[in-house]
């Protein structure tokens, strides 16, 4: 089963994350990024499922030069090998156009299941799946907390909020799986050393048969008009418990009318 | 007025609070149209949707269509979308919701805004507010091309009482082979704590690594004060809870007017999920823990004896 993952370079949660003041958009430039961590979900479900079944992992992302460190560190936990859409015309490209992107370059790989994670951990939209399936004209099953492959058919629990599903499909498929599915491995030593001999193309949009007017900023079917920073919450009172402090909470919640 | 076709969110029938919601923003935005997917909804669901503001309820009663996931949902709506020409489209921000937009987006050629905390009618289109990076930053932004789309968090709005005539139009719709390429086998209905769900709680009590393992007495806190129940991911990974009740990144975002944290020390990723709550308030055991920064009131304390002196002040001023 060959399985491609997608994967995005996402500035660091923990870092000062903001915007680019010229544009509006992301700034995953100037801020230290990372594989989204979410993402590593996806490679070793991917890695589980070829490890048992046979196949090939690609990892497949799209970003800046940076994003190739997201390439990279998922060639390090065991991907086989590594695909990196570069394009100045990709900038501030939105959903629509990341999902066009990454279908396009989907259909010029080996795929019986394209596996994501369950957002990314900047946008956190979560729409990429689903807009990836309507593209590819394939189902989609999101929030996998685990996957069973057998032959072409695969079984998926998704464990929602009123109910546990089983949920039956045929590949090619998309999928994504929760951060409960599985516990992602570190790369090892060895991991990082073949690392360095693996496979990686970069694509341009031109191989990719997409033309740069229908991605990026300009033509964006979205658009940020203004952004601010919240304002820091005002300090609010600290009190020690002295025996006391259960009292005291409450005391606080009547001023305020929750009880 | 054009028509704003708004998604109803319902089990059984049973309409969800933040469709009420989306009715009463749609408003804003034109004259809402209730669109009603699935089985078994009746007079019941038409009438709090016409009570909330719904001039029309298009209904696709197609019980074959539960078993599958959300693709016939966004077929049919992108069919109602070609007939109707709507002024937006508004979802619930939920897992199903942002999906069925995300394939809707695709169909009709138009931009999708997911998780908008306001929506309104401004300079003749539709303006989103949306809260990102944790809540660190507030943003506005807009769709350029085609058929607004947007989902909606919960809370973001208090469902407004607005009589309209609720007129019930039938629709069937064509599904493909291609929509139906998953299919529901089995349902374990998990079951139910009694207490509200989380998302769609005026008041949130939550639990982290402080409380050992025991939610007894956070739970307890939390009935006192008729609160849902959240985790943070510590607790969730070790076991203490169960992932549904998850509150964080990759977990529930909730904006509850009360939020409680006890025992959680507010790492970024717990943060991210609550921080545009009305009033926060914090009992931990260390007076450096990152949760104090954000609260409007905090206790350094131990939570197994601060939440049972608290509960009990509680239940004594109800009498």
């Amino acid at each position: 089963m060959n399985i491609v993952v997608c994967v995005k370079y996402v500035p660091d949660a923990t870092a000062d994350r903001t915007f680019d003041s010229t544009d509006n958009t992301v700034d995953r430039v100037g801020v230290d990024g990372l594989l989204s961590e979410l993402d590593e979900y996806a490679i070793e479900e991917a890695l589980t499922i070829t490890e048992s079944g046979g196949g090939e992992v690609t990892v497949l992302t799209m970003g800046p030069a940076q994003a190739a460190a997201a390439v990279r560190k998922s060639l390090q936990m065991g991907a086989h090998k590594g695909v990196h859409v570069l394009d100045d015309a990709i900038h501030g490209s939105d959903a629509a156009a990341t999902s066009l992107v990454l279908a396009e370059a989907i259909k010029k790989l080996d795929h019986d299941l394209i596996i994501t994670g369950m957002a990314s951990t900047d946008g956190g939209m979560s729409v990429i799946p689903a807009m990836l399936a309507e593209r590819l004209g394939i189902a989609q099953v999101t929030f996998a907390s685990e996957i069973v492959v057998d032959g072409e058919t695969v079984r998926i629990r998704r464990d929602g909020d009123v109910a546990t599903e089983t949920i039956e499909a045929s590949t090619p498929l998309v999928l994504s799986v929760t951060d409960q599915s599985n516990e992602p491995r570190y790369p090892s030593f060895k991991g990082i050393m073949a690392a360095k001999k693996k496979p990686v193309e970069t694509w341009s949009l031109t191989e990719l048969g997409v033309d740069p007017a229908q991605v990026g900023l300009d033509s964006a079917w979205t658009k940020v008009t203004a952004y601010v920073a919240r304002p820091p919450r005002t300090a609010g009172e600290i009190v020690t418990d002295e025996g006391d402090g259960g009292t005291k909470l409450v005391e606080f919640l009547a001023s305020n009318k929750f009880v | 007025m054009a028509e704003v076709l708004v998604l109803v969110d319902h089990v059984e029938g049973a309409v969800s609070k933040p469709t009420l919601e989306l009715l009463t923003l749609a408003r804003r935005l034109g004259e809402p149209s209730a669109v009603l997917i699935g089985a078994g909804a009746g007079a019941d669901a038409h009438g709090a949707l016409a009570s909330h503001g719904a001039e029309k309820i298009y209904v696709l009663d197609a019980p074959e269509l539960t078993e599958y996931l959300v693709a016939p949902k966004a077929e049919a709506l992108a069919q109602l979308v070609a007939d109707t020409s709507p002024a937006a489209v508004l979802l619930a921000s939920s897992a199903e919701g942002k999906e069925i937009g995300g394939r809707l987006a695709i169909k009709c050629d138009s931009g999708i805004i997911t998780d908008a905390v306001d929506v309104e009618a401004v300079d003749g289109g539709v303006q989103m507010t949306q809260s990102v990076f944790a809540g660190n930053f507030t943003v506005t932004s807009r769709v350029t091309k085609g058929t607004p789309i947007v989902t909606i968090k919960p809370n973001s709005t208090t469902p407004q009482e607005h009589p309209a005539a609720g007129t019930v139009e039938t629709i069937s719709v064509q599904v493909s082979d291609n929509a139906k390429g998953a299919r529901i086998t089995e349902t374990k209905p998990r079951g139910k704590s009694g207490r509200p769900e989380l998302t769609e709680a005026p008041i949130v009590v939550s639990g982290g690594r402080g409380t050992g393992g025991d939610f007894s007495e956070v739970e307890a806190f939390a009935d006192s004060l008729g609160a849902a129940v959240g985790a943070s991911r510590a607790a969730v990974d070790s076991g203490w809870y169960p992932h549904a009740f998850q509150v964080g990144q990759t977990g529930k975002t909730v904006s509850p007017q009360l939020y409680v944290a006890t025992g959680i020390s507010g790492a970024i990723q717990h943060r991210a999920g609550m921080q545009t709550s009305k009033t926060i308030v914090a009992v931990n055991k260390d007076e450096e823990a990152p949760i104090f920064e954000l609260v409007d009131f905090g206790v350094v304390g131990n939570l197994k004896t601060v939440l049972p002196q608290a509960t009990e002040a509680i239940i004594k001023r109800k009498g």
